[in-house]
Order: structure tokens, then C-alpha cells, then sequence
């Protein structure tokens, strides 16, 4: 019972800094707001025991990302230009697309509700048999290094791939500054 | 913030625990949470933080770009060269089992082991030459200072 307080605290206060995000003009506490807003849903992912996500969001969401978009933001401007025109048609649309989205959570199984389709099919499976099958106590490992080994090789081939592409766009002018600073 | 004398000390103590901690997350994720992906991400703020102090150039006397592009690369390879392994070994792509017939659990254990490190390289490679690139003009104007 606590527990589901606790998370839902943290969900509205996810709620409150997007939409402090959203209303800031300055760049660089949007950043920061952003790094806030992925420890506060690391915290519900520990709540919700799903501690490998948990530890993602926390190293990816509250740190690279951070550190990434504070140095772009040296690479641009500080402060978004105020915008005070008001889209009535691009309001009508959120409002109706996130009614439905809400009308449609009311066909989902219920929280934590072990008869779920989900909890049905495969997971029963590898929660007691992937101990034996792969001799890794942490079933989540096994899921996504072994039984998901093609997935997670497509994930390192996207993160690699990303990283070629920013080489690509930025490397040119990464070189250019390194042969300036050797003129000096 | 290169002659600030309490952030460097701070850094020089946190860098190897920050070091450590990357690479107990990438070799303990098969008993707790953790994994290369998070290993990897652990490993690169290590050396972010180290740029950060200590200057760019000072980073990249460490890690040269050319020596994060290739590991970037070398991680893909690690991963999928154990799965070419274990089809010489008689198995499918990927089937990891097939690396240690006797004890197929054994061999699952250690193609994990293998991939995951595949991957901790890949990622901690990639977010550093991320860095690199975001990070380079700002110091270029830096060290034209000194």
C-alpha cells in the first residue's frame, strides 16, 4: 500500500517536471530538469523491482544524456524564443488523442495482476528454467544476453551505427578544430 | 576549472572507484542487476569526468579518438564473433551452448560473459567518441586561452 503511494507520488511528480520542462525558457535548467526527471523514474523502476531498467535510466537517462545535452547546448543557444501563439487544432488533437489513450488503459489487465497475458506465455518458462538453461541466476541477463542474443546484437549494432552517424555529421569539424589548434 | 585544486583532488578519487564500480556492474550482471550496457554508460562518465577536470586533450592522451573508434567497432566484432564461433563449434548462430558441448550451461555462461563484454566495450566506446565530437569545439576555444 505504501508502496503504490510512493509510486504514485513519484508519477505526479514526473507529471510536474514535464510540465516544468515544458514552460522554461532556459536551455540549460530544461537540461538539468530532464537528468531530474529520469532519477525520480529510476526510483518507481527500483519501486516496481525492475532494478536492471532502474539502473539504465539512472546511467543513461540521469547521466550521459545530461552530460550530452549540456554540451550541445554549448554548441547552441541558451534560451528558447518565447512562443506566444496558441495552436486551438494541435490542442483539440493531444486532448482527444489522450482520452482515447486513457479510454484504452481501461481494456488492460490490472496492476501487478499475476493472470495477465503477459505472465502467461513465456515468462513462467524463464523465470524457472533459465537458471538451469544458462546457469545465470539473474534472469534478466539471460533473457537479453542468450534467448534475445539476436535482439541485443541489433541494440549494439543501432548504438554503434549512432555513434558512425555522429562521427559522420560532427567528425569533419572535430578535425578542422584539431588541425587549427596545430596552426597555432 | 583546470587549476581548481579540490575538483581535481575529488576526481583523482572518484575516477578509479567510478572505474571499479563499471566494471563490477558489467562482470557481476549475471548474479545482480547490471550488464554491458550499463557498464559501459558507468565507464564512459568515468573519462567524462576526467575530460571534464582535467581538459579534453588530457582525455584524449588517454583514450585517442582513434583508439575509441576502434574499440567501438571491436565490440560489435567480440559479439558477433562469438556467435560465428559457435556455429564453427556446430551450433546455431549465437547458441552459446554449442561453445562447451560437455556442459552447455557452462557454455551459455561463458558466450553471456563474452557478448555482455562485447557490448560494455561497444557502448562505453561509443558514448566516449560521443563525447569527443560534442565536446571538442568548446575546448579547442578553451585551449587557445593558454
Amino acid at each position: 500500500m505504501t508502496e503504490n503511494l510512493l509510486i504514485l507520488l513519484l508519477l505526479v511528480m514526473l507529471i510536474v517536471i514535464a510540465v516544468a520542462v515544458h514552460r522554461l525558457r532556459s536551455l540549460f535548467a530544461a537540461a538539468m530538469l530532464f537528468g531530474l526527471f529520469s532519477l525520480v523514474a529510476a526510483l518507481a523502476y527500483v519501486l516496481l523491482d525492475a532494478v536492471d531498467v532502474a539502473l539504465t535510466e539512472a546511467a543513461v537517462g540521469a547521466g550521459i544524456s545530461t552530460i550530452l545535452m549540456l554540451s550541445t547546448l554549448a554548441l547552441t543557444h541558451q534560451r528558447t524564443e518565447a512562443r506566444h501563439r496558441r495552436h486551438l487544432a494541435a490542442l483539440c488533437t493531444v486532448i482527444f488523442t489522450g482520452a482515447v489513450l486513457l479510454w484504452a488503459t481501461t481494456d488492460m489487465p490490472g496492476f501487478a495482476d499475476p493472470e495477465s497475458p503477459v505472465h502467461q506465455h513465456l515468462a513462467p518458462y524463464f523465470l524457472q528454467e533459465s537458471a538451469s538453461d544458462i546457469g545465470i541466476p539473474n534472469a534478466v541477463t539471460s533473457i537479453l544476453a542468450s534467448y534475445r542474443g539476436y535482439d541485443t546484437l541489433g541494440e549494439v549494432v543501432v548504438v554503434f551505427t549512432a555513434g558512425v552517424a555522429v562521427l559522420g555529421l560532427l567528425g569533419g569539424r572535430r578535425s578542422s578544430g584539431r588541425q587549427r589548434r596545430e596552426e597555432d | 576549472m583546470q587549476h581548481d585544486l579540490i575538483l581535481r583532488i575529488a576526481a583523482k578519487l572518484l575516477i578509479p572507484m567510478i572505474m571499479l564500480y563499471a566494471l563490477y556492474v558489467q562482470f557481476h550482471g549475471d548474479y545482480g542487476p547490471g550488464g554491458g550496457f550499463q557498464a559501459g554508460v558507468i565507464f564512459a562518465v568515468s573519462i567524462f569526468l576526467y575530460a571534464l577536470v582535467f581538459g579534453l586533450p588530457a582525455a584524449m592522451r588517454v583514450f585517442s579518438p582513434t583508439l575509441v573508434q576502434a574499440l567501438a567497432a571491436a565490440g560489435v566484432l567480440l559479439y558477433a564473433g562469438v556467435g560465428v564461433v559457435s556455429m564453427i563449434s556446430g551450433g546455431n548462430f549465437l547458441d552459446y551452448g554449442a561453445l562447451n558441448p560437455g556442459d552447455r550451461a557452462l557454455g551459455e555462461h561463458i558466450g553471456v560473459l563474452l557478448i555482455e563484454l562485447g557490448v560494455g566495450i561497444t557502448v562505453a566506446a561509443v558514448m566516449i567518441m560521443l563525447f569527443y565530437l560534442f565536446a571538442s569545439p568548446i575546448d579547442a576555444d578553451d585551449s587557445g586561452g593558454h
